[in-house]
């Protein structure tokens, strides 16, 4: 076993001295910065990063919604998540921060939402600082978490990848190419597709979190 | 200035290969894994930020969907982990030197 850890150790120090000489020999290039700023004007956000994501590369964002959704999918059909270890009352401090902070990460998330047209911020910041709220309030509520209803659950993970395949999809139907937007509609579709991505993301985080397919409910 | 992030990201790379390699815990492997994709983030980070103006705002998109993937992927493997565990009862790799002995424990 020694040895095993010797070899791989001086393996991996050798893969990691060649990639760090072939990264530092790699010359600078201005990228993909020209295309993308000769492009801005039709992106319909303001924010380069944000056009990339939703308008430009928005194949990419697609199949990455895809892949939250199916990790739900895959970790729901391993089973169904066992009640969160039965913890003692976590005493009145993380409750009482979590009321002041749940309402200050819902205000946060909307305004990274908002933001992400013109600023750093978008969907997926927005559905991360949502996420983290719902698994404090998780946390610090295990007992009596009221669980959203079955099927809203459901709705509300599919929204994303559901909206964003449907305004694809009129696309390719008005003629803008599969994932095409008309240009003078595409900020309110980004915007659009954006708050569905954010419930979207958030709801996925939190289901991750806990790990299984939510006990069903009797009645 | 981004040689330094060019040069972090290939050593942590690195270091998530031999984690990945040597540990035999699978939550380590899971960990190793993720060490190496932050490597990956920094290296296409470093990239972005050389040239002339602001970042390149493609590698950030790739990244911000790495990140995202990445999150996802990892807990589905914690998933598997916790499955793994309740199956056979351990959550590493058996530490024989072969398969003929860790087949037959």
């Amino acid at each position: 076993m020694r040895v095993t850890q010797a070899v791989s150790g001086a393996l991996a120090a050798m893969l990691a001295a060649l990639l760090a000489v072939v990264l530092w020999s790699l010359p600078e290039t201005q990228g993909l910065r020209d295309p993308v700023a000769a492009a801005m004007d039709q992106a319909g956000v303001a924010h380069p990063v944000t056009a990339v994501l939703l308008n430009f590369r928005a194949y990419d964002t697609f199949l990455e919604l895809g892949v939250l959704l199916l990790a739900v999918l895959g970790a729901w059909s391993l089973g169904r998540h066992t009640p969160l270890p039965a913890r003692p009352v976590p005493g009145p401090v993380m409750p009482g921060t979590l009321r002041l902070l749940v309402p200050v990460a819902v205000v946060t998330g909307v305004y990274l939402l908002w933001a992400g047209s013109h600023a750093p911020g978008g969907a997926f910041q927005a559905g991360a600082v949502l996420g983290a709220a719902g698994v404090l309030w998780v946390l610090s509520r295990p007992r009596d978490l009221p669980a959203p209803p079955s099927p809203l659950l459901r709705l509300g993970l599919v929204a994303g990848t559901a909206l964003f395949l449907a305004v694809g999809i009129a696309g390719l139907v008005v003629g803008h190419g599969f994932m095409g937007y008309p240009p003078p509609w595409a900020g309110a579709l980004i915007l659009i597709i954006e708050t569905a991505a954010t419930i979207s993301i958030a709801l996925t985080l939190v289901a991750l979190f806990l790990g299984g397919a939510p006990a069903e409910r009797e009645g | 200035m981004t040689s330094l992030y060019l040069i972090g990201g290939a050593i942590l790379f690195g270091l998530g290969v031999h984690a990945l390699v040597a540990r035999a815990h699978l939550v380590l492997k899971v960990l190793a894994v993720n060490v190496m994709g932050s490597g990956v983030f920094m290296v296409l980070l470093a990239a972005a930020a050389g040239g002339e103006g602001d970042p390149d705002p493609v590698p950030h998109a790739l990244v911000l969907t790495g990140i995202v993937v990445a999150v996802s992927a990892t807990a589905f493997a914690l998933a598997l982990i916790l499955r793994v565990k309740a199956v056979t009862g351990r959550a590493h790799l058996p530490e024989g030197e072969g398969d003929a002995e860790s087949g037959g424990s």
